[in-house]
């Protein structure tokens, strides 16, 4: 490609502040920047010569490059929005943006692509408060409430972040919120799940390799920390990855270099990190399965998800929520819930959380055939006893502990022998007991639960306990 | 044990988006060799609901696509079907080391530089 001028053209594209790259007159690869290998998860060196359409792979009507040669053939630049999906699975909302490139002569010679990630553009409704609810982050009760608070707070700062919960509370999407309303929005958000790979790949994957750094490793390849430059780093399940990574990884936090693997030079990087587990990570502290150091320099700042079991009210919501969604994307005329199902639904414990709500009601509006969901629409193993059902494997939330205990410490007390109880006719018999050993007095009973009295009274009135 | 795989196509490429797939091809082959004919399947329109429902009901064990949403990857898994997605390129080189079990997630099949391929 001729220029009036000698131009670097990797770098020119460097100092762009979106994801670009140019074309030539076949529309294949010339050369992209670092934010574009970032959002489709291809390197520029493994996809020189293929057609930009490819790895771009948007919605907006290019998908054999139509736009690509309107632009050619009328000079006139376009830009249009959509989607694309990149091979991280992920649909992001672009911005597409198409301008023609001549050479010295005049004539059309290749294309400059600019792709913007719309995703990080806050959305706000009329009464000029952000709503999560386009990340599906929906909650109204208290606990909720100081979370939509504390993630404002968080995306105010640069500092290392660590979100706790359990399984299926939404620990990604409040990681890409916390990205999202921060300062590094328009640069990447980088997830990896540093327990889905071996230590060996993982390093890879996380630092990246030189061209014969082992066997198979033919060309270089940019780790993530190079990819999220400027950006966000997600680490999930920080607690699963290995020991000598660990050291790796406090280095870099620490240096904010890091050499690739097999490589000798160090490489820069100005990158937050937001780590997310379901494990209690100080107990993997304590049995010497994560280093204390790294623990302390990710904990800075601490958020967590209270599972859903704690979120007062807002199953009723999700529900109605979900219910919505599902009955669009199926394109089905159900209306709402039957009473018995309401109420199956609303005393279920959600040992997954929103992910395991959404996907019951998933599988009911699916089965529905009617225009209300009723409990035979529901999946069986919601009726099934609850006596016996652990939330989340490992996450052992306070929250949940506690109640545990007091279960097992409430005077009088015994397990049901009955493993085929529902967790409301245990909880109704939790009362029941306690009542008996306070003779009634309902503020000692309430100290002893831990609740509220009104909550005690909710409760009581909820089981038929009120005269 | 035979194998039934399902390749989203478009043009002579590996479509560049499952949703948006509309031409399916699909293959049955039993330890590195194709049986019968290769059965082409034109969609009415693009439908990744469809796809998906299409890969149940044919019991196909293998898909191979380019970009798959997270959702629709997650639930043909679940269905027990190995998808190789991301896959760029010319479908019948994908086809060809599909079968042969060569094929990785995200391969780029590079063609040659006179090869004419119609997008």
């Amino acid at each position: 490609m001729n220029f009036p001028f000698d131009v670097n053209i990797p770098l020119l594209l460097e100092g762009f502040p979106h994801p670009a790259m140019i074309l030539d007159e076949n529309f294949r690869i010339v050369a992209l920047n670092r934010l574009l290998e970032a959002m489709t998860g291809y390197d520029a060196e493994s996809v020189a010569g293929i057609h930009g359409e490819l790895i771009i792979r948007s919605n907006t009507g290019n998908s054999r490059g139509q736009l690509y040669s309107n632009v050619m053939q009328t000079g006139v630049s376009v830009s249009v929005t959509g989607d694309i999906i990149n091979s991280y699975r992920r649909k992001i909302a672009v911005q597409y943006s198409i301008a023609v490139l001549d050479d010295n002569a005049g004539r059309h010679c290749g294309l400059l692509v600019i792709v913007e990630d719309l995703s990080g553009r806050e959305i706000v409704n009329s009464s000029g408060i952000a709503n999560y609810s386009t990340m599906e982050m929906i909650g109204h009760s208290a606990k909720m409430q100081k979370v939509f608070d504390m993630i404002l707070l968080l995306a105010q700062t640069d500092t290392s972040v660590m979100i706790t919960g359990e399984t299926g509370t939404g620990k990604d999407k409040v990681a890409e919120i916390i990205h999202q309303k921060s300062s590094r929005a328009r640069f990447p958000f980088i997830k990896v799940n540093c327990g889905a790979l071996p230590p060996g790949l993982l390093e890879s994957e996380l630092f990246g390799h030189v061209k014969g750094a082992f066997t198979g490793a033919s060309r270089n390849k940019p780790g993530m920390f190079s990819l999220a430059d400027k950006g966000t780093l997600f680490l999930t399940e920080i607690g699963d990855m290995p020991l000598p990574l660990q050291v790796k990884l406090l280095s870099v936090l620490d240096d904010r270099e890091f050499v690739p693997v097999g490589g000798e030079n160090k490489i820069s990087v100005d990158v937050r990190i937001i780590a997310a587990t379901h494990r209690p990570l100080r107990d993997q502290v304590r049995k010497h399965k994560f280093r204390e150091d790294l623990f302390y320099r990710l904990n800075v700042l601490q958020i967590h998800l209270p599972p859903l079991r704690e979120r007062e009210g807002d199953v009723r919501y999700l529900l109605d929520y979900f219910l919505q969604k599902f009955t669009k994307a199926l394109n089905k005329p159900i209306l709402g819930f039957a009473p018995k199902a309401l109420q199956a639904l609303l005393n279920f414990q959600y040992p997954g959380n929103v992910r395991e709500l959404s996907n019951i009601v998933e599988y009911a509006v699916n089965i529905c055939p009617r225009k209300k969901i009723n409990p035979d629409h529901l999946p069986p193993y919601i009726f099934d006893q609850q006596a016996d059902r652990i939330p989340a494997a490992d996450s052992s939330p306070r929250e949940f502990s506690r109640e545990a205990k007091k279960i097992d410490s409430a005077a009088g007390y015994t397990a049901p022998s009955d493993a085929r109880e529902s967790w409301s006719e245990i909880e109704r018999q939790l009362i029941v007991d306690i009542l008996k050993d306070h003779r009634g007095n309902r503020t000692r009973v309430a100290e002893e639960l831990g609740w509220g009295r009104m909550k005690l009274w909710r409760k009581m009135k909820k089981y038929g306990l009120q005269q | 044990m035979m194998q039934k795989m399902m390749v989203l196509i478009q043009g002579d490429f590996v479509a560049p988006r499952f949703d948006l797939a509309t031409e399916v091809l699909m293959v049955q082959f039993d330890k590195g060799n194709v049986i019968g004919e290769p059965k082409m399947i034109i969609m009415e329109r693009s439908s990744d609901e469809a796809l998906c429902q299409m890969a149940v009901e044919e019991n196909i064990t293998d898909i191979i696509c380019g970009g798959i949403e997270e959702v629709h990857y997650n639930f043909l898994v679940w269905k027990k079907v190995a998808v190789l997605d991301a896959v760029i390129g010319n479908w019948r080189k994908a086809v060809e080391k599909g079968v042969a079990g060569t094929l990785s997630q995200g391969e780029i099949l590079h063609s040659n530089k006179d090869e004419s391929l119609t997008l």
